[in-house]
């Protein structure tokens, strides 16, 4: 062999050497001494991150065994993709906190170890004051795959300055009328807009392609982006219709809420009204305007509640997985459960109070926790989810993009948006 | 002459006798290390570092990718089975690819008609000997110095339906589109943002070569009567039509490889009229987890831009009237 192709042969077979070496999937064995843990959060809230470091910290104490334990932060927009794409890399997490949209995937894939076991022989955990319906999503085959640290409602934060400033009723007079409707809420906000020149309703993380949070609208007309088996598709049904004709409507002809391509932001003071999450209400600690958070109007159907679901798991295939899942026994203990109950709804029935809950949401009143965080737990359907729920995403967002000019036929966009995901849903 | 010379210092220097008493010699007698063998190790250690970088970082990932083609991997399950052509199959039957190569394709071909137009008519203004010319020089240039994603991020406020675009528009009493919501407009928008972004590049491109076109020849043509026009027609494009085979092949294959905008600006929508290929790749790979089907994306796009380069190197005969 000449001299080029024996250097060639050496840097092809070091190179082969290295690959094999980094083997994609294959999880390194445990090292020697205390095992640090890493968890990926998609918050980088230092309030968040303080509360979890203590409990971390805590857990060391009595655990000489753990080394450091890593809250890594990944941005909310890519954090699926970036989870993946560190598990296809060879550097999976040892837990992860998992969206309710790709908990069927994750649930389903045998990626998650179940936790069954370690929660319940956990001291003190207290396993069955998880409730049923917090638990639902996150189980598979009867085991429990990841646990439910946030179970979020959505409501809608009002700032009831701009309504007076458009000479509208406060919600509380609203809803003592028996007026807290879309209908009448719409003509609210098309108001705001005409008289003051700010924006109406705003749908936040909406902006015209994150679909699934309009799950907060159309169930209040009996909507379901697809039946309960996840096997034929909703949005054609006349209730999807008569759902998106009215947000259509709402839109671009009333201008109760912000078209496409503006960017209102209710927390600066740019809108009357949007629907989010309660765990937005700290974005609202130094508000320069009166603000109110009330459930989400009425729709034909009545009354009704979204919630948002987040899991927090442990992969099986982490060298420290028996460790990872009992830091996760510890992190969701009843003490701590309630103290992360500051910033996440907890699962536990014990803990689902007015008085629990005020004492970590000095921003909310009781009566506000009531209906909007109790009840809404209590009676919420979870946004849309579904295994290959990134696919169908992609595909819905794509289909419903004629949706959002001036003029569409919402029938026909609708018909044709289960036209391209019926095949997926795999009816 | 001189070739000979050398072949005869060479074979000379070959047979000479080791410059140190340490050389190891083979069983002959013959020392191991000649100047020629020394010579050639230098040369290879030299080569090294671009080889196993080659390798390593071009070599092996195409390599790869051919392989995970023919795999279909699960990464929450772990799995990586071997599917045989059964990606390719998909390849094929894929209903949205052929709206996916027609977005890859218009955007392509906008960029590179926008891009090496204004670029060319830029250089020519600027070629002038007027005063301002290194300002506008700098202003031009300056985008593409700026960070690809802090540059379309500011675009996508310009660009929105209350952005500083319409703003502008508005004052001239214009109601503009809501360019990134509109089919035609975002595809438009997307073109722009990057054309504006790298123009300065093949315009600093053009400009060099433009500057090495002899001024005679412009004088001569003058004196034959040859109008501006004539001019650029006759001398100028055919002298700089290397540099222009060169600014071609690089922004057809950069058009091929746009992601950042397209993430930033559109996510591919509406609908999938800005979905080009890499992005399309993407989502198939990072975001559906279809890793396998993703390999078979790059490579398609591998061939498609092995395949124009091709064609342009081979048109050169054709066009290239001045190729050193």
């Amino acid at each position: 062999m000449k001299p080029f192709g024996k250097l060639a042969a050496l840097a092809l077979a070091t190179l082969l050497t290295a690959t094999a070496c980094g083997g994609a999937n294959e999880a390194a064995p445990a090292k020697q001494g205390p095992q640090p843990l890493r968890m990926t959060i998609w918050t980088s809230n230092e309030a968040h991150l303080k509360l979890f470091n203590e409990i971390a910290a805590e857990y060391r104490k009595t655990h000489p065994n753990v080394g450091e334990i890593t809250f890594d932060p990944i941005p909310f927009e890519n954090y699926t993709t970036t989870l993946t794409t560190q598990i296809a890399g060879g550097n999976p997490p040892d837990l992860a906190w998992i969206l309710e949209s790709s908990a069927p995937d994750f649930v389903s894939s045998g990626a998650l170890l179940p936790l069954d076991d370690t929660l319940r022989k956990a001291q003190g955990y207290e396993f069955d004051d998880l409730t049923p319906s917090a638990t639902k999503l996150w189980q598979a085959e009867g085991k429990l795959y990841a646990y439910p640290f946030s179970t979020s409602p959505f409501g809608v934060f009002v700032n009831t300055d701009l309504l007076k400033k458009a000479g509208q009723k406060t919600p509380d007079e609203m809803i003592k009328d028996g007026r807290w409707t879309w209908e009448e809420v719409a003509a609210q906000n098309a108001a705001v807009a005409a008289k003051t020149g700010k924006a109406g309703m705003v749908v936040r993380d909406f902006d015209y392609k994150n679909w699934d949070n309009l799950a907060s609208v159309w169930s209040g007309w009996g909507a379901r982006a697809w039946s309960e088996d996840g096997r034929t598709c909703g949005f054609d049904s006349p209730e999807m219709v008569e759902a998106m004709t009215f947000l259509h409507k709402s839109i671009f002809t009333d201008k109760a809420f912000p078209g496409p391509g503006t960017t209102p932001d209710f927390f600066a003071g740019d809108s009357a009204m949007t629907i989010t999450q309660i765990s937005r209400a700290s974005l609202l600690t130094d508000a320069t305007f009166g603000w109110d958070l009330v459930p989400l109007p009425a729709g034909p159907k009545g009354e009704y509640s979204v919630i948002g679901q987040a899991g927090l798991g442990v992969f099986a295939k982490s060298p420290n997985a028996a460790v990872a899942a009992d830091f996760l026994a510890f992190f969701t203990d009843p003490a701590n459960s309630a103290k992360l109950a500051a910033y996440f709804p907890p699962p536990r029935a014990s803990q689902l109070t007015t008085e629990t809950l005020a004492k970590s949401n000095p921003l909310l009143k009781p009566d506000q926790l009531e209906k909007v965080v109790i009840d809404g737990i209590r009676k919420g359907v979870v946004k849309p989810n579904h295994t290959g729920q990134a696919e169908l995403s992609q595909t819905v967002r794509a289909a419903l993009d004629p949706l959002w000019q001036p003029g569409a036929d919402a029938k026909a966009v609708l018909a044709g948006v289960c036209a391209k995901i019926q095949p997926m849903l795999g009816a | 002459m001189a070739q000979t010379h050398l072949k005869l210092t060479v074979a000379d220097r070959a047979d000479a006798p080791p410059a140190t008493g340490g050389a190891r010699s083979d069983g002959g007698g013959r020392p191991f290390w000649t100047v020629r063998r020394r010579d050639n190790l230098v040369g290879y250690l030299f080569v090294a570092p671009q080889l196993i970088g080659s390798a390593l970082f071009v070599l092996l990932p195409l390599g790869l990718v051919g392989w995970y083609s023919l795999h279909e991997w699960n990464v929450l399950a772990g799995t990586f089975e071997f599917v045989g052509g059964e990606n390719y199959d998909k390849l094929l039957a894929d209903a949205n690819l052929r709206e996916v190569l027609a977005g890859t394709a218009l955007f392509s071909v906008g960029l590179v008609v926008f891009n090496l137009s204004l670029a060319l008519v830029l250089a020519v203004l600027l070629n002038q000997r007027l005063r301002g010319t290194a300002f506008f020089r700098t202003l031009f240039f300056s985008p593409v110095v700026v960070s690809l994603v802090a540059w379309t991020i500011v675009w996508q406020f310009l660009l929105q339906a209350d952005g500083g675009i319409n703003g502008l528009l508005g004052v001239a009493g214009i109601d503009g589109p809501n360019w990134l919501r509109g089919e035609g407009t975002a595809m438009l928008s997307v073109i722009i943002v990057q054309v504006l972004k790298n123009v300065g590049l093949n315009m600093v491109l053009f400009l060099a070569a433009l500057q090495g076109v002899p001024a005679q020849l412009y004088e001569a043509a003058e004196l034959d009567g040859a109008g501006a026009w004539t001019r650029f027609r006759r001398i100028t494009v055919p002298l700089i039509s290397p540099t222009i085979l060169l600014t071609s092949i690089i922004t057809v294959v950069g058009s091929l490889q746009v992601f950042a905008q397209i993430a930033v600006l559109t996510q591919g929508g509406p609908g999938m009229s800005t979905t080009v290929l890499i992005y399309y790749l993407y989502q198939q790979a990072f975001q559906f987890h279809h890793f396998g089907y993703g390999a078979t994306l790059s490579a398609l796009l591998f061939v498609i831009v092995a395949l124009l380069t091709v064609v342009q190197w081979r048109m050169r005969r054709k066009w290239v009237f001045h190729e050193a």
